[in-house]
């Protein structure tokens, strides 16, 4: 391992928080991969009675719900959806956000403020009320959720990539680049833009977080993909038989819950071991 | 005059971004599948071919682009938001007679999650590295990571289901004809559990940045200046530090307003709170397209005019900023 990747894990798993966060992610990763082993049945399928509690037969720890489909093969099954959604919803997010900030920050000027006024223009709008509306009109599927998800959370990307090239597009090493002949885009994609990959890495991080809880409140409006198997479908279903099945809802609420707090505190865990100079005080 | 240039200035790009989302409405009824008219009169309506024949007279839809454009903007303007098939009235009237509830709701969790934030965040700041500060941090982390919707959910299984202290659902005893305080003291009751929830997860975004913040303020020179001075610690916490950690809260409440309007969707739909986001809800279940644009312009315009008051408020605590 070169010294800096070493640096970089000693830094990281001296935090408590984060390795606690990475062994709750890894848990939720690894039951995704293997939800076709560890549940083979379709989580979709009735395989009990309807409304049989935690507990109460061997094999279905989580219940089964009103129409007596295994609550646990749909929590396994979830989390495909939860992690599928949350990671390309982030890709897409950062695409447009790297680009235009990139752009913006690089070029200044005019591009600058036409892509800025833009940017806010994306976060005023409320962007919760903007992606129901995205969905809806796009017609509820994974890819309508996934598309509406990054359309609303690029903003701030745009604005933290526009700021990190402001700083550094005055650098010798860009002007040396420019010296020696290089483009605007090698320049950009090829000496800038990896100088400010550690800062974009840590909100890609928490981006997937906030993706997942996004992801989660569409589908429990109803406006998920209705041929997968969600966590926030299961707590929509859920809703009107709280006074009967307490575990309907608990137990996939719990998953969105250990999920976006283990990639929060990863989220911080990686800040703190990437830019040790400005980690927080006081932890 | 400088202040009322830049309140000025501030309110043009408000109504800029305003119509930017009339314009972006406007284009999101083209892009649903099928036909303008069949979108707006929603599904139920699609099948009426005399009504579908009357939208698109009174939307010009055989007409240019840019002319169906005036045509759309000239109806916001005069505030016609079109017309709900399914509840067959105006957009604008039901989503007006919804309004109030939704303000009182957003109002009230909104200076919950200020108060509570900035008490928490406080306090945890002020004992650093204690089990206090711990608690604290902790308990905004977990919240932070927490759906809004199954915080509600949770909150009327253990309040109303299990301890039976707080009525569920809605805004008012149904039946009981309460007037005056009766009245009022039953909304407030119903009031409780829905404002607390959307506030619990704003309180805990707002205590881990007034923290933070403060943390960074206490560590200036004219902090250290007043410590040196011997100002007693109590007052240096409130006057010297406070005051300024407050600034950066104040600007994400403003930035945070979109999110509580968000936010009110989910928590009304759980307690079946009778506001605008119980509206979307229900607009989106009946597919009824133009109320639900029209929610969606209505919500943004009410986050446009949160922020002027940000904006407004931050120029009088704040008379270092520039007026620009």
């Amino acid at each position: 391992m070169k010294p800096a990747t070493k640096d970089f894990w000693r830094r990281f798993l001296r935090n408590p928080g984060a390795l606690i966060g990475l062994l709750i992610l890894a848990a939720v990763v690894l039951m995704a991969i293997f939800a076709p082993l560890i549940h083979p049945q379709d989580p979709w399928r009735m395989v009990q009675r309807p409304f049989l509690p935690p507990f109460a037969v061997d094999g279905f720890w989580f219940g089964t719900d009103t129409l007596g489909r295994d609550i646990g093969a749909g929590l396994v099954y979830g989390a495909q959806v939860s992690l599928l959604v949350g990671i390309v919803s982030t890709v897409v997010a950062l695409t447009i956000g790297v680009t235009l900030g990139a752009l913006a920050g690089y070029y200044g000027g005019l591009v600058d403020d036409a892509l800025m006024r833009f940017t806010e223009f994306f976060q005023t709008i409320p962007n919760f009320a903007l992606a129901i509306v995205l969905v809806a009109i796009l017609q509820p599927s994974t890819e309508s959720v996934i598309v509406a998800i990054g359309i609303v959370s690029w903003p701030p990307v745009a604005r933290l990539v526009r700021g990190e090239f402001l700083s550094l597009r005055s650098r010798e090493f860009v002007q040396a680049a420019r010296v020696v002949g290089q483009s605007n885009l090698q320049i950009i994609f090829g000496q800038v833009l990896p100088n400010t990959l550690s800062p974009i890495i840590v909100m890609a991080s928490l981006m997937v977080a906030t993706a997942i809880l996004l992801e989660s409140s569409l589908s429990f409006l109803g406006l998920g993909d209705p041929n997968t198997m969600s966590w926030g479908y299961m707590i929509g279903a859920a809703r009107t038989v709280i006074r009967q099945a307490w575990w309907m809802s608990v137990f996939p609420g719990v998953a969105i819950l250990l999920t976006v707090l283990a990639l929060n505190l990863v989220g911080e865990g990686l800040n703190d071991a990437l830019n040790p100079r400005l980690a927080r005080k006081g932890r | 005059m400088q202040k009322l240039g830049f309140i000025l200035k501030r309110l043009l790009k408000a109504v800029a971004v305003l119509f930017a989302i009339v314009v972006l409405n406007f284009f999101l009824i083209r892009a649903a599948p099928g036909d303008p008219a069949q979108v707006m009169a929603g599904e139920a309506g699609a099948a009426d071919a005399k009504f579908i024949e009357q939208l698109r007279e009174q939307f010009g839809l055989d007409k240019p682009l840019h002319e169906q454009l005036a045509i759309y903007v000239g109806d916001i303007v005069t505030l016609d938001l079109g017309w709900s098939y399914r509840q067959n009235e105006p957009v604008s009237k039901l989503v007006f007679e919804r309004l109030p509830a939704t303000l009182l709701l957003t109002g009230t969790a909104f200076v919950i999650s200020i108060a509570l934030g900035l008490l928490f965040g406080a306090i945890a700041a002020r004992r650093v590295g204690t089990l206090t500060d711990t608690a604290v941090t902790s308990f905004a982390l977990i919240f932070y990571a927490t759906p809004l919707f199954w915080v509600a959910l949770m909150a009327i299984l253990l309040f109303s289901v299990v301890l039976g202290w707080l009525p569920a659902y809605g805004m008012e005893t149904v039946g009981a004809h309460l007037t005056g305080l009766a009245y009022a003291a039953d909304v407030a009751e119903h009031l409780v559990l829905p404002a607390l929830t959307l506030g619990l997860f704003f309180m805990a975004v707002y205590a881990r940045l007034t923290r933070s913040s403060m943390l960074e303020v206490a560590d200036m020179d004219f902090v250290k200046t007043a410590r040196a001075k011997g100002v007693a610690p109590g007052r240096i916490t409130r006057v010297h530090v406070l005051r300024n950690a407050v600034l950066p809260v104040i600007t994400l409440a403003g930035i945070q307003a979109g999110q509580l309007v968000g936010g009110a969707v989910l928590t009304e739909t759980v307690f079946a709170w009778p506001g605008i986001g119980r509206l979307m809800y229900d607009a989106l279940f009946q597919r009824d397209y133009n109320l639900l644009l029209g929610i969606f312009f209505v919500s943004s315009a009410m986050v446009l005019l949160f922020n002027l008051i940000t904006d407004v408020v931050y120029t009088f605590i704040d008379p270092r900023i520039e007026l620009k």
